[in-house]
């Protein structure tokens, strides 16, 4: 089932980094439910300004975004799309509103208007969800990074969203950090079956997905699972992207005349394969 | 280095003091100030310092937190003492020297003052070590929401207190980063006279106002995201209740306030 339907919509900045330039510029794509979409490219391709329009926190110049059938533009429905598409930021301290990290989770929750028990309920439920309950009432700056993003996760699935986004979630944190919210990230997903969009300039991170697309220059110039868009080794590196250096083996291994089957992702996948030609040799 | 400051003086705790309810305890601080004017003569501070020692100890904060509190204003107390002595003209001229002249009632004044100064510090000092800010914040908010009717904007004011509140130790932390930053690309910050101390201010002022700034249009649009609209049909999580610890603590305090009209009239 579609969730997000974004069709040829455009953007402009106001005060464009470079003039006469849209950050976003014909992108059409919809999202599933419960599927990961990974989206990657270079900086300034536009893909946090395409997210900001997922949610409605940008609208479209021209084109049109629906979540679960709302138009972003609707005024009257704005805030059950923002209920609906969740958002994680790339910086975690900047994203916490309250003094404590309860009333953090809780923030989204008294915007809505929701009862006070049912608050309390929900946001020890998704504090658990992230695996935060014992720091319910710490501070938000004595928490490590990864600890912030995983509360800022809590934030956002207390408001039961359908989808959530991710704008690079983890570039400001430290490889334990990183592996952290991505593992709950992958929880979430596999056993909630909840919908995820993330940003990533992490190839690992992509590969973890159901589907990538690959941005350049305001538009989506490749799209498809992550094993099919990382054989395009060539093309990626065109964009000027990095590619996950197993797969860049198996290309490199298939340039010299071994013929690598798929496009293994990891040393283990690598290893099979590597395994099953000596084999058939 | 920085870090170590810690905001406001909360005392996090369990103390039947520190479970009042936060507006409880806001209210009859407003009738404690009231009681330390209304006050006339030694026993009415007799009253209010058994007063402040039973809170104190039932808060189990110790009595030297309570002083800390003073040391800060202390040569405002001082000076007030010292002021008061040497200008209140009353009439009976204890000492004259050149044009200084004491007199009785100005030694008792400055007393009075004093002590008076001293009283407002500790109790809103007790306030504050048994209050963490947020829940003061929230009961001010709370308390001050009759003013919406006269279109002052109560719950962005506290939504600006509670950022301020969030804000502050992640700022202080940044400011130690560019110092620490600055001096080792051999900026200089303790040396020189006043104008070259300002100076030196300056690369440390300029990128961290950048990135408050930064900071607070991504914090705006983060709000936004979660679906922050204003104060308008917001809900809160925590509620607060009246419980017998507060109609304890009003009750202490009626017989406080007294007490206190009772000196105040004999
Ligand atoms: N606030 C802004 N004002 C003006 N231009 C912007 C702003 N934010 C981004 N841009 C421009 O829009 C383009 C896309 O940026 P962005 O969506 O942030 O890319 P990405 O997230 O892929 O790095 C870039 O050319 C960038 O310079
Ligand atoms: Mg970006």
């Amino acid at each position: 089932m579609e969730i997000i339907r974004v069709s040829d919509v455009y953007y402009e900045y106001e005060n464009p980094d470079e003039p006469a330039d849209m950050a976003v510029k014909g992108v059409s794509l919809t999202v599933q439910k419960g599927e990961w979409l990974s989206i990657i490219g270079h900086n300034g391709s536009g893909k946090s300004t395409l997210v900001k329009l997922l949610n409605g926190l940008f609208l479209p110049k021209s084109g049109a975004v629906l979540v679960d059938n709302i138009d972003t533009r609707d005024e009257q429905r704005i805030w059950d799309v923002r209920q609906k598409v969740g958002m994680i930021f790339q910086n975690p301290d900047n994203q916490m509103v309250a003094t404590i990290v309860e009333e953090d989770v809780a923030f989204g929750l008294e915007n809505l208007g929701v009862p006070p028990q049912e608050i309390q309920r929900r946001v020890y439920q998704a504090l658990k969800a992230v695996g935060m309950t014992q720091y319910a009432a710490s501070a938000p700056h004595m928490l490590s990074g990864g600890q912030k993003q995983r509360v800022a996760i809590a934030g956002v699935l207390a408001m039961k969203p359908d989808v959530i986004l991710m704008d690079e979630p983890t570039a400001m944190l430290d490889p334990s950090g990183r592996r952290e919210v991505m593992d709950t990230v992958q929880r979430l997903h596999e056993e909630e079956g909840m919908t995820v969009v993330l940003i990533t300039h992490f190839m690992e991170e992509a590969l973890r997905g159901d589907r990538v697309i690959v941005m350049e220059k305001g538009q989506t110039v490749m799209e498809g699972e992550p094993a099919q868009v990382f054989s395009q080794v060539e093309r990626l590196k065109d964009i000027g992207l990095d590619v996950p250096p197993m797969t860049e083996l198996a290309h490199r291994l298939r340039a010299h005349g071994i013929d690598v089957h798929g496009a293994p992702m990891n040393v283990e996948e690598m290893v099979e394969e590597l395994c099953r030609l000596k084999q058939e040799n | 280095m920085l870090k170590d400051i810690t905001l406001g003086q909360f005392f996090p705790g369990n103390s039947a003091v520190h479970r009042m309810d936060p507006r409880v305890k806001l209210m009859l601080m407003v009738v404690y100030i009231a009681l330390v004017f209304l006050v006339k003569g030694f026993l009415g501070y007799a009253i209010l310092a058994a007063f402040i020692a039973g809170t104190a100890f039932l808060s189990r904060i110790k009595p030297k937190f309570l002083l800390r509190s003073v040391k800060p204003v202390l040569f405002i107390v001082v000076m007030t003492f010292v002021l008061n002595i040497f200008f209140y003209r009353g009439e009976e001229l204890l000492f004259q020297w050149w044009i200084i002249r004491v007199y009785k009632e100005g030694i008792r004044f400055a007393v009075f003052m004093a002590l008076r100064l001293v009283f407002l510090l500790v109790g809103t000092s007790l306030l504050t070590l048994t209050t963490s800010p947020m829940a003061l914040t929230d009961a001010l908010e709370r308390l001050l929401k009759p003013l919406n009717a006269i279109r002052f904007p109560v719950h962005e004011m506290a939504m600006m207190m509670t950022i301020a509140l969030r804000f502050i130790p992640t700022l202080l932390e940044e400011t130690d980063k560019i110092i620490k930053a600055q001096t080792a690309r051999g900026a200089d910050f303790d040396t020189g006279n006043l104008l070259q101390r300002a100076k030196a201010m300056v690369p440390l002022l300029v990128p961290l106002f950048v990135s408050a700034f930064r900071r607070a249009d991504e914090l705006a649009m983060a709000m936004e995201a979660r679906c922050y609209h204003g104060g308008t049909n917001r809900t809160r999580m925590k509620q607060l209740h009246v419980t017998g610890i507060d109609y304890a603590g009003i009750a202490v305090v009626a017989v406080t306030t007294g007490l206190v009209l009772l000196e105040r009239l004999l």
